[in-house]
This record gives C-alpha cells, sequence and structure tokens, in this order.
C-alpha cells in the first residue's frame, strides 16, 4: 500500500473516531442504557423465571446476544449517520475530489464503524458484569466474531447510506429490517425451542449465525454449525464489500 | 505549448434527459489564470464537476496536463484543488481539522499537512479562527476556508466556482490579491464568474459557456475589441431636459448625469459639442465599466431569450 494511502486512511478513520467521541452520549451512552435496561427486565427479573437455557442459565445465555444486538445496532448506525450525513451535507465530496483510492475510502469508513462497534460492545460486555460472570470458551472466536459482523453491517449501512435520499431512507432499513433480524436471530432465545418449521424458517436469518457463533465462542454452545457460520459471514463480508466498491467505483447515489 | 487541461467533445446527459454538454472542446493553457462564463445552467458547473472527479461524464475525453481523467484518475486527481460554489465543508468542524484532514486526504504526512495548514489559513486570514465552530464563520470566511482547503495540497490546476459571490468589495480584491500571486508560482487558476470585472481584471483568456456549447473562446483584450459601441457617462451641471436626451439618444441617470452609447466611429467631441451648445457644461466624464457584461448580454441573451 503507497504511503499517500495509508496516510488517507489513517486520516479519515481518525476523523470519525474523533466524531464518535465528540459526540459520545449519542453514539456510545444510549446502547449502554439500554442493555442494562435488558439486563434489568429480561436478565434479572424475568430470566429467573425463565430458568435455564441450553444449560446456562438466562442471563448468561442472553448476555453474548445483547452484546451482539449492541455492536450490529452500532456498526449499522454510525454508517449510515456518517456517511448519509457527509453525503447530505455535500463534505463527502472531499473524499470524492481526493485521490484516496475507493477501497480505502471505504476501509476509512468501516474502520471508524468497528471502533463504534467495539467500543460499544466492551461497554455493554462490561456493564454485564454487574448481572453476572462471563465465562470465555474461545476468544479468538469472540473477537473474530464480533469484527466480521461489525464490518458486515457496516457495509450494510454504507449501501443503505449512498441510496439515500432523505433521512427517512436511513431510518426505514434498521426500523423495518434490522430490528426484527436482530430481535428473531436467537438474541432471546435458542431456536431448539421452536417448532421445527420455524428452526427452519430462523435458519434463513443471518443475525442467527452471528449470534449464536458469539455465543459460543462465550458458552461453548450453539445452535448452529459455527463453520457454516463463518463461510456465511465471510461471504456477506466479499459480497457487501465489492458492492459498495462499486457504489463509489461508479458512484451511484454519489455523482450525477 | 503545455495545456493544463485538453478536453475533447465532452457531453452530458444527465438522468432526466438534459443535455448539460453538448460535445464542448477546451483547451486551456498551464500557467494562466483562465475565466469561464456563462449564465445560469449554461454548464459551467458540470464541466467543472466532470473535470474534478463530482461528475460523470456521457462522453468525450478530459486530459489534465496530459494525464486522461479515465486511464489515471488518481493522478488527475491529485494535481486538482477544487473551490465549489456551494459550501461543502462539515459545519460541525474547526477550519484546522477541515484543511488538516483534506490534507490527509491526499496523503500529505502529518508534520508536513500541519505546516500547510497553518501556512494557508494564515495567508487567507483565518489563523485567529482556526479552532472555531466553522457554522459560526462569516460568509467571506467560509469561502476563504474552502479556498485555503483546495490550496492545501498545492495544486497544479487550481478550479474556483463563483469564488467571490457574496463577499463584500475589500475580500473580494484580497481574494485577487491571493489568487494573483497564486498564479505568479506557476499554478494555473479556472474560475466562473458572474462578476464580469473579476474576469477583466484577473484573466488573459476567457471562454464564453452558454446551453453547453462554447460560444467563445478568446483573449479578453480581443473580446472586448468586438464591441462595436462603447457607453460613457457624462457628469452635467444641471438635470437634463428632454430634448436635448432626445437629441442625443441618452438616458438620464441621477444627479445630472446622462447615459450614452457611442459608436467606435463616433466621435466625442460631437456630443460635447451638442451639449455645450444647448447650455450644458460638462463636468467629467467616464467609461461605464461593464463593458465586457455588454457583450456577454450580447452573445448568450440572444440564445436565452
Amino acid at each position: 500500500m503507497p504511503n499517500t494511502t495509508y496516510v488517507g486512511i489513517k486520516t479519515l478513520l481518525r476523523k470519525e473516531i474523533n466524531r464518535i467521541l465528540r459526540i459520545w452520549t449519542q453514539t456510545l451512552l444510549p446502547p449502554a442504557i439500554t442493555m442494562t435496561l435488558y439486563f434489568i427486565i429480561f436478565g434479572n427479573l424475568i430470566g429467573s423465571r425463565i430458568g435455564n437455557m441450553d444449560g446456562f442459565d438466562y442471563m448468561s445465555f442472553i448476555v453474548p446476544g445483547l452484546v451482539m444486538m449492541a455492536v450490529i445496532t452500532s456498526s449499522y448506525g454510525n454508517m449510515v449517520s456518517s456517511f448519509f450525513g457527509a453525503k447530505f451535507a455535500k463534505h463527502v465530496e472531499e473524499l470524492l475530489i481526493s485521490p484516496m483510492p475507493n477501497w480505502a475510502i471505504l476501509t476509512g469508513y468501516v474502520g471508524g464503524c468497528l471502533f463504534r462497534g467495539l467500543a460499544v460492545g466492551i461497554i455493554v460486555t462490561g456493564v454485564s458484569l454487574f448481572f453476572t460472570d462471563i465465562q470465555v470458551h474461545n476468544i479468538w472466536i469472540v473477537i473474530s466474531t464480533v469484527v466480521l459482523t461489525s464490518v458486515v453491517f457496516s457495509l450494510g449501512g454504507f449501501i443503505n447510506a449512498a441510496f439515500a435520499k432523505k433521512f427517512d431512507d436511513i431510518a426505514i432499513i434498521p426500523t423495518f429490517i434490522l430490528t426484527p433480524l436482530t430481535y428473531l436471530g436467537g438474541v432471546f432465545y435458542s431456536i431448539s425451542l421452536l417448532p421445527e418449521f420455524w428452526q427452519g424458517v430462523s435458519k434463513i436469518n443471518p443475525v442467527l449465525y452471528m449470534v449464536n457463533t458469539f455465543r459460543y465462542g462465550f458458552l461453548g454452545v450453539s445452535d448452529i454449525n459455527v463453520y457454516v457460520a463463518y463461510a456465511l459471514i465471510l461471504t456477506f463480508v466479499f459480497i457487501l464489500g465489492f458492492f459498495s466498491w462499486l457504489i463509489l467505483h461508479k458512484g451511484w447515489g454519489l455523482r450525477s | 505549448m503545455t495545456h493544463a487541461i485538453e478536453i475533447s467533445n465532452l457531453v452530458k446527459t444527465y438522468k432526466d434527459g438534459t443535455r448539460a454538454l453538448k460535445g464542448v472542446n477546451l483547451n486551456v493553457e498551464a500557467g494562466q489564470i483562465f475565466a469561464l462564463l456563462g449564465p445560469n445552467g449554461a454548464g459551467k458547473s458540470t464541466l467543472i464537476g466532470i473535470v474534478s472527479s463530482l461528475v460523470n461524464k456521457t462522453s468525450g475525453t478530459v486530459k489534465v496536463f496530459g494525464k486522461d481523467l479515465d486511464s489515471d484518475r488518481q493522478a488527475v486527481k491529485s494535481m486538482i484543488g477544487l473551490v465549489p460554489q456551494e459550501f461543502n465543508f462539515n459545519t460541525f468542524e474547526t477550519p484546522y481539522d477541515i484543511v488538516r484532514n483534506q490534507a490527509g486526504y491526499y496523503g500529505i504526512p502529518s508534520k508536513e499537512a500541519n505546516q500547510r495548514t497553518e501556512k494557508y489559513l494564515k495567508q487567507l486570514q483565518l489563523w485567529h479562527k482556526r479552532d472555531a465552530v466553522s457554522r459560526g464563520l462569516s460568509g467571506g470566511m467560509k469561502r476563504r476556508l474552502m479556498i485555503a482547503r483546495a490550496m492545501v495540497n498545492e495544486p497544479k490546476l487550481l478550479i474556483l466556482d463563483e469564488p467571490t459571490a457574496g463577499v463584500d468589495i475589500e475580500i473580494r480584491r484580497s481574494m485577487w490579491a491571493f489568487l494573483e500571486d497564486i498564479a505568479t508560482t506557476g499554478t494555473t487558476i479556472i474560475l466562473t464568474t458572474h462578476y464580469l470585472e473579476e474576469a477583466e481584471q484577473l484573466c488573459k483568456n476567457i471562454a464564453i459557456i452558454d446551453h453547453g456549447e462554447i460560444v467563445r473562446n478568446t483573449t479578453i483584450k480581443e473580446l472586448i475589441k468586438t464591441l462595436d459601441i462603447e457607453t460613457f457617462i457624462f457628469d452635467l451641471d444641471k438635470d437634463p431636459d428632454t430634448g436635448i436626451l432626445d437629441q442625443l439618444g441618452a438616458a438620464a441617470k441621477d444627479d445630472a448625469s446622462i447615459e450614452l452609447s457611442i459608436g467606435k466611429s463616433d466621435s466625442l467631441n460631437t456630443v460635447i459639442k451638442q451639449l455645450d451648445q444647448a447650455g450644458y457644461r460638462v463636468i467629467s466624464m467616464r467609461n461605464k465599466a461593464n463593458r465586457l457584461e455588454e457583450l456577454f448580454v450580447a452573445m448568450t441573451g440572444a440564445k436565452g431569450d
């Protein structure tokens, strides 16, 4: 990689991180509060009556799912707000006229989302320690899954932001697609509780694979095959990554 | 002769079918300040957008200092600095961060980026505002900030789209001086402007674009030579009556002044003599400044109607 490209990525990444830290009450604090409420209500109050799930107490079971849910929504939300904001206010032109390669622009933005996703993940994990002890079955699976998932949803957010024409357009997908997929992605339950038909339907949901692989990293249990999950997540990374690059290359939604 | 820009058969048709550029051919010599004039919607901003990679062309070729935009886009981009017509920076950031980040996007290492940021913010008289939130800057300051940002990669080609729109006369003149200084370092400058005085003051060569076509590409001197008439304003010792106005074909202005267009072959002596005979004394006389404006309206007005 030429040094000039490295400098460009570093600059964009630093700008994004500064933005996230500058508005930390909008970027880092809300997931901590929301997840704390989840831990109190679902984990402590209701969870104590639910009993064990896949051999673990309910609180321990939902912690990985809630962390992943926070990472997904933060990564996606960061990209749509930052990139669409830049597009809307036209300062994305600063990048489009620069000699930074398209993949480098994408890397800078995804890097910013990764920072926010991981920061939120760490905060939520920290909050969960007030409610339960956390065991780690395989730290490398935990790290690789959270990083890859954050990348997938950052890229998804990028595509959404590139084609969005107004602020409503960046709210529709999180509300009507992302939230249902996340809630039905095995965050709060094991799909083994569902009838066979609905287990099959659940397996169409990509979030299920991410949540379960992440949970496997903590607890060593999963509803799905972890290797299949990795293959799926990596496929999403490559397809969405290529499509995002194509958007920048062709200028779809960015250049008239 | 080195060309900063070579444009051949450039066509742009937007999705709605609007043909913004209809086969533009334009060469701009390196090292000069070049003006691109045209009425609103003529295609100036589209042309600039294509050269600076903000607009996709439909067909044609664009070369910047011999590098083809299609095959060597990154090299072309690295040679250009752009000051767009609309403010396009993050208004929540400080001028220092805006200029400094742009240096980074061009791959300028940190230490040098800091030095250049300081240099151009100082040159554009924005150093004292370096840590202010840019949303709070005045219109003139925002425009100067965009010039500082465009200069930070020290481009070989600086493109300015209406650079002095909405700034007061004092700042406009200081910006002209700044641009003239930059031009002396060998930077080629292309500017679009509505202030024809600006083009006349700064530029040697000029192209007029109208309805997506270059209707004239020449030197300012040549262009002005083509004027058949000149307009003068005579300040008299008293208000003129309609008789003398009709006799001269003149229009009354404020404060005992008349405005009169005279053919190049006609003599001013005749006019002064007629005024004298009618009992008017000419206190002073001046050439109306907007010669170029008249020509511009003549060239584009007929088509626009």
